[in-house]
């Protein structure tokens, strides 16, 4: 199986991944999110076409809100 | 009866003239005293060294109910007291959320102080009059209303028989009683705190703050709702406490330097404006765009936190509040706030109790209403939420404690624990609809069920053992409380930094010291115990000081700065830190960086901490968790997760779960998180610089320069 690690947990990836269908698979739903690939700041304009690379380490960091 | 025919009817029993002290960079370094078991009124002076200490809000309210009362004062004893106090930054409108006030007392439900941090106009209408805080102690005799005018500077306790004891209506009444006029420039020169029948008859009763909405032309109500604050009111025969402001100025607190202020003020606008609709919402949905997030995330409390998430949860979701709530209206519950998160349904048409049938404005729901009356209770019917949430209110109690009380005991019906020949023939299985609105309206009027459930999870606890033969263990298991309060609405059982963030608050499983569960649960950044317990003492600091100040907490991260990612610490959202130290200065004249801020906020925290443990509790066991926030309790709990704990068992407990049966894996996955949850209090209490009993250590005492005397003496005996 062809993977990456997103916050440390081992998931399954597909060519043409990206980040938008990433944060759906994850159902990352959360709006402040800071996306991570192997250590590189994506922005968020870039969600729907920056291709996730294969065995690339995800960080999607969720920023507290809450109470 | 029309208010003045009311007014007519009161009997004064004490005025006193006072001299408005004007402020000056923020305090007027007075208070004030009332005691109704003789009428006295005092104003008294703040030594520069509780200022120095003690800063304003939370903090002054720990000093002074300390000194006013002795370890064993009980909550209904006469000399506990109810402080009110808003902090130095309370009352400026350039910032957002600068409103707030601290209310504190020595709580029903814990026999410990509670703390309640509240908007509406209150706490700046009372520094407007010139007092830093107000210290209500004594009982009265028959039901009073006590009148704090600003305008005048007089102050009467009048006994006050006719009006109603509900709060929508006895706010309106109220504050249509001590205008000047009906026009609204006047109406919104009045602040009311009241509580409600349920208050008298429950020890969840909370405190509405009220605010006069001009859009609306109507009155708004803000909650200080934890730890029964409102029961205590009501116990002290107090209908409600009124101020009048002269009006509000650009710069009442007399700061120091406005301009920074100004600017920051504006920064944070500017992001509200552009960010807002694309992070939070707040503006649209308040707190309650948390629902469908939380359930989506598996810690949205269902059926009294069994599980995470459910089917219908989407008929709560965040567009559904989004289509009640009124929109384009100023909904901030002090001027200024640019947050606007205060949304209210309007024209609401009640279906069941003594006002059905009458169209009102409901103030929200927020995160914690509709999901502690509504899916932790199994109901997923919006209206009921929103019928419930105005019943809580106007009744005067929480909605946080009556959702998780109620799906205790719906849980102990649903097991069997209890059965209709308890509840007076009440089915109170999860979801249903009619026997919520019938618990809520039995503890209006103080009978059948709905009183005992009154009583709280602790007190239902007891009581279903006593009388009911109902099993302690197990209730112990699922009784989602910790030093007699009632859990706020979020799953911690996947979070072992949020379980210490809940149960080692001071005063009980209140979230607001500390949300953990997106940094450890899903980040996986604060892996070590170390790193929790570094988590868990830089948060509880922080947000220690939001109390300190009369500021609200929401502006601080529910709307972050576009260049936020890029910072070193995000999670702390340093710009807005940084905001909040620049005002502080400048409202004060002081130079404080940010590791004083933190410094300001230890001091108050260890003496809450002490306070507690001179009542004979803040001890390590008093830390203790029910098993539910750790981990599942029941068979169809585990199933429900059972390949994520298969899982867990594998990787993280080394044991293969094949061929165990449920309850085997049950107890092994129970060993693992109660021993992981004690490493976790070791490793939080050495960084907070307290005994492995939980006990802040009198070196530590002193390096923070909190070693006084009275400090001491309690501490030495622990150490
Ligand atoms: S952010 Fe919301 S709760 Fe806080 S002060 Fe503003 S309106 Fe009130």
């Amino acid at each position: 199986m062809s993977k990456i690690t997103v916050n440390d947990n081992v998931v399954e990836w597909n060519d043409g991944l990206t980040i938008t269908e990433l944060l759906k698979i994850m159902k990352y739903t959360f709006p402040m999110l800071i996306v991570k690939v192997n250590g590189e700041l994506i922005r968020k304009d870039q969600y729907g076409t920056y291709l996730v690379p294969e065995n690339s380490d995800v960080k999607v960091v969720h920023l507290m809100s809450g109470g | 009866m029309n208010v003045a025919e009311m007014k007519a009817k009161h009997i004064l029993l004490k005025e006193f003239d006072f001299k408005v002290k004007e402020l000056y960079r923020g305090y007027s370094d007075k208070t004030l005293y009332i005691n109704l078991d003789d009428n006295t009124i005092k104003e008294k002076e703040v030594p520069q060294s509780m200022k120095e200490k003690f800063i304003g809000g939370k903090g002054y309210g720990l000093k002074m109910l300390w000194d006013a009362t002795k370890p064993e004062t009980k909550w209904d004893d006469p000399e506990n007291e109810i402080v009110i106090s808003p902090g130095p930054i309370a009352g400026i409108t350039q910032y957002a959320g600068a409103g707030k006030s601290l209310v504190v007392a020595i709580s029903p439900m814990t026999d410990i102080v509670i703390d309640s941090n509240v908007g509406g106009y209150f706490g700046p209408f009372l520094k407007f009059a010139g007092f830093d805080a107000l210290e209500l102690q004594g009982k009265a005799k028959n039901d009073v209303i006590i009148v704090i005018d600003g305008t005048k500077g007089k102050i009467t306790i009048e006994e006050a028989p006719a009006e109603a004891m509900d709060s929508h209506i006895l706010a309106e009444q109220l504050t249509e009683m001590y205008s000047d006029s009906d026009a609204p420039r006047d109406m919104k020169n009045i602040s009311v705190i009241s509580a409600g029948m349920a208050a008298e008859h429950t020890m969840i009763g909370m405190l509405n703050f009220s605010w006069y909405d001009i859009k609306r032309k109507n009155v708004r109500l803000k909650q200080a709702g934890r730890g029964g604050i409102g029961t205590i009111l009501r116990n002290k025969k107090i209908k409600a406490v009124v101020v009048k402001a002269a009006g509000v100025t650009a710069d009442p607190n007399h700061v120091a330097d406005m301009e920074p202020i100004k600017e920051r003020g504006a920064r944070f606008a500017k992001e509200m404006k552009e960010l807002d609709p694309h992070q939070c919402r707040m503006k649209q949905e308040g707190t309650a765009h948390l629902v469908n997030i939380m359930n989506d995330y598996n810690l949205l409390p269902t059926n009294n936190f069994q599980y995470g998430s459910h089917k219908d949860a989407d008929n709560l979701h965040s567009r559904v509040w989004n289509s009640y709530f009124t929109q384009g209206m100023n909904d901030g519950c002090w001027i200024g706030c640019t947050m606007n998160c205060a949304k209210a349904v309007d024209n609401f048409e009640l279906k069941s109790g003594p006002y059905k049938g009458d169209k009102v404005i409901v103030d929200g729901p927020e995160y914690e209403t509709a999901a502690g009356v509504g899916s932790n209770m199994g109901i997923f019917d919006p209206e009921t939420v929103i019928e419930l949430n105005f019943y809580c209110d106007t009744y005067g109690i929480d909605t946080i404690s009556f959702g998780t009380m109620t799906a205790f005991a719906m849980e102990c019906f649903e097991k069997g624990l209890i059965t209709t020949a308890h509840t007076g023939g009440m089915d109170l299985s999860f979801g249903n609809i009619e026997s919520s609105l019938e618990l809520i309206h039995q503890m209006a009027r103080g009978e059948g069920f709905g009183k005992i459930v009154g009583l709280g999870v602790r007190g239902m606890k007891k009581y279903f053992a006593e009388n009911f033969g109902a099993d302690p263990k197990f209730m112990q298991d699922i009784g989602m409380e910790n030093k007699g309060l009632e859990y706020s609405q979020y799953v911690s059982k996947e979070s072992l930094a949020q379980q210490g963030g809940y149960a080692m608050t001071n005063k009980g499983p209140q979230h607001d010291e500390a949300w953990l569960i997106f940094m450890d649960m899903v980040n996986n950044h604060i892996p070590t115990f170390e790193d929790k317990a570094e988590a868990l003492h830089y948060f509880p600091m922080f947000r220690t000081w939001f109390g300190l100040m009369g500021l609200c907490k929401l502006p601080w991260n529910d709307v972050e700065p576009e260049n936020n990612a890029q910072t070193d610490e995000p999670a702390k959202v340093p710009e807005h830190v940084d905001n909040y130290i620049t005002i502080y200065n400048a409202v004060t004249g002081q130079n404080i960086d940010k590791h004083e801020m933190i410094r300001q906020s230890e001091r108050v925290y260890n003496y809450q901490r002490t306070f507690n443990i001179r009542r004979g509790y803040g001890l390590r066991k008093h830390d203790a968790q029910p098993y539910r926030a750790a981990g599942p309790v029941t068979v169809p709990e585990y199933e429900s997760l059972a390949e994520q704990y298969d899982k867990q068992m594998k990787e993280n407990i080394g044991i293969d779960p094949e061929g165990k049966t449920t309850e085997e894996k049950i107890a092994i996955t129970r060993r693992y998180r109660e021993d992981r949850y004690e490493q976790l209090l070791d490793a939080v209490y050495k960084r907070r610089g307290w005994t492995d009993n939980g006990v802040p250590t009198l070196a530590h005492m002193k390096d923070l320069g909190m070693d006084l005397p009275e400090v001491v003496e309690v501490l030495s005996k622990h150490q």
